[in-house]
């Protein structure tokens, strides 16, 4: 299957969404933030439709959408316990304007499947050199907030206390849920994020209580379930992003099995 | 000696040399109430601080305003002679447990480590002089058979060794522990507080710690800071926890009563420890 360019794309711009995908759900599990990542998600289609629309590359406007929703939310705080039900309404509004966007763009319904469901097999090169980058700078932002982001979400009032700015860290980890967001949709669409972001790093979570290892098996998962998907969507010719919901749904359920097994023959000490 | 030091009516009780806290005048506030109304006290280097009152006394609170985390209304606060700083080295703050550590899946020696030099920028790595440290101060609690465990197989008890740890990294001067022996049983309530009398008396560090009941510390606190009703009486044992300080902190009227060294405080209905055991502003 790596005769055709368009596998190979498809191979090396999943991976590439992948590893960012993997690394920020691993912290996004970790801060019980599935829920906002959910709903950046959601908003960044009304994003993706506009920027269709007015003809600018679906990806850029998926962008635009959810970094400014990112940003909101952090600065609303997640002290405020209102805080997911006014996520959740505008999450509905930005599903209706994207509804609107679409009515309004009488071209296609192919493109509104590829934004809700993703098409990692018609990636164009533009765009996959644009996901190399967004990876990157993903990565590199974690990175440098990685340390304090840790401290602020195992002990807030400790890492408070030790001058770590809480609304700071989370304004910044949430801009950068938002790219991985944003990338992660172009692989499994806006509706399915959820399978490549929260089921690695949840499952990899019930495996290991190391960080470090944690954080790689999230990312070894991602991998793992977006290849294999592409692997699977060639053999079968069902789509791929079908093959890759199922696979971390499978891997997350055995995870949730295999660790009642071992606690019972460990848990005496 | 007139334990009740509330009020402003007079400025300092202690010489400025030696005292690790200083309170003048401090008014504090949380959520537009005020907790504290005027208030001075003194708390010299190397004392151990019992901090009690009535939930909503602002114990927290006042913990929260040595950190730097609440500047005061009016008054001013000092810590070892300068004004308190968020991210200051010297403190030590063990925070009230909070239930979102329960079913963390991270093993505790990450925990632990997290909090080492935490508010810095970069990669949650830990330096070999880091990991010393980190080693260091679970061993001091005796929690190096827990830490390779996930938070969420850990009892209440060894969730707050593991907090006790973390308040120790940096070898702080100051130590604030925040109902440390909340969800803990009696036998293991005197191993932390046998434990950090331990730790205080070696370092010659200042503890200030709250706790509901002052009956497992009566034997370690070198004082104590009664709060209640907006004051503060800091004193001996003996001249605080009575019938006139504590019907004057709690308004209304207090008996405390002495059963076989052990102290029982009495309300009209009952003792008032029975009102414990709910987290404090």
């Amino acid at each position: 299957m790596f005769e055709y360019d368009f596998m190979r794309t498809a191979f090396l711009a999943g991976g590439v969404v992948a590893v960012a995908a993997g690394a920020v759900g691993f912290f996004l599990v970790l801060r019980n933030l599935t829920f906002a990542g959910h709903a950046l998600s959601h908003v960044g289609f009304a994003g993706a439709t506009g920027s269709v629309l007015i003809g600018v590359g679906a990806l850029w406007g998926l962008l635009a959408f959810t970094v400014a929703a990112a940003v909101a939310m952090g600065l609303i705080g997640d002290r405020l316990r209102q805080r997911d039900i006014a996520v959740g309404i505008v999450l509905s509004l930005a599903l209706g304007l994207g509804v609107l966007f679409l009515a309004l763009y009488t071209a296609g319904a192919g493109e509104a499947t590829a934004i809700l469901f993703g098409n990692l097999l018609a990636i164009a090169p533009g765009t996959f050199w644009s996901l190399v980058a967004l990876s990157a700078a993903t990565l590199l932002a974690l990175g440098v907030i990685s340390r304090p982001l840790l401290f602020a979400t195992l002990e807030p009032e400790l890492a408070e206390a030790k001058g770590v700015s809480l609304r700071l860290v989370s304004v910044l980890f949430l801009a950068i849920v938002a790219v991985a967001v944003a990338e992660a949709a172009q692989v499994v669409g806006v509706l399915l994020v959820f399978a490549l972001m929260v089921g690695p790093p949840a499952a990899a979570q019930r495996l290991v209580s190391r960080l470090g290892a944690g954080l790689a098996l999230a990312v070894g998962l991602a991998i793992i379930e977006t290849w294999g998907g592409i692997a699977l969507a060639y053999a079968t010719d069902w789509p791929t992003t079908f093959w890759i919901v199922l696979l971390s749904c499978l891997v997350y359920f055995a995870s949730i099995f295999k660790p009642a097994i071992a606690r019972s023959t460990t848990s005496h000490g | 000696m007139d334990a009740l030091a509330a009020r402003g009516n007079r400025s300092r009780a202690y010489p400025l040399a030696g005292n690790a806290i200083e309170f003048d005048r401090v008014t504090l506030a949380r959520g537009g109430r005020v907790v504290l109304d005027g208030v001075s006290a003194a708390i010299r280097a190397g004392e151990f601080i019992g901090v009690f009152g009535p939930n909503g006394s602002g114990k927290s609170t006042l913990l929260r305003a040595i950190l730097g985390l609440l500047p005061p209304l009016s008054g001013a606060i000092r810590v070892f002679g300068d004004p308190p700083a968020r991210g200051s080295r010297s403190a030590g703050y063990l925070p009230q447990q909070r239930a979102a550590l329960v079913d963390l899946p991270i093993c505790g020696w990450d925990f632990v480590a997290s909090a080492w030099r935490g508010d810095r920028w970069g990669l949650p790595l830990v330096s070999r002089r880091g990991r010393e440290e980190v080693a260091r101060a679970i061993a001091r609690v005796e929690a190096q058979t827990l830490v390779q465990r996930p938070l969420s197989q850990l009892s209440g008890g060894e969730l707050q060794r593991l907090l006790l740890a973390q308040a120790l990294l940096g070898e702080p001067r100051l130590l604030l522990l925040d109902e440390p022996l909340i969800s803990l049983d009696p036998h293991f309530q005197q191993a932390v507080i046998s434990l950090v009398r331990d730790i205080q008396l070696a370092g010659e560090i200042t503890v200030l710690f709250t706790a509901h009941d002052p009956n497992p510390l009566l034997g370690v606190m070198d004082r104590v800071l009664y709060l209640g009703n907006r004051r503060a009486a800091i004193g001996m044992v003996d001249d605080v926890i009575t019938d006139q300080v504590l019907s004057r902190l709690y308004a209304m009227p207090i008996e405390v009563l002495r059963i076989n060294d052990r102290i029982v405080v009495v309300a009209g209905h009952g003792p008032v420890e029975a009102e414990a055991h709910r987290h404090d502003v």
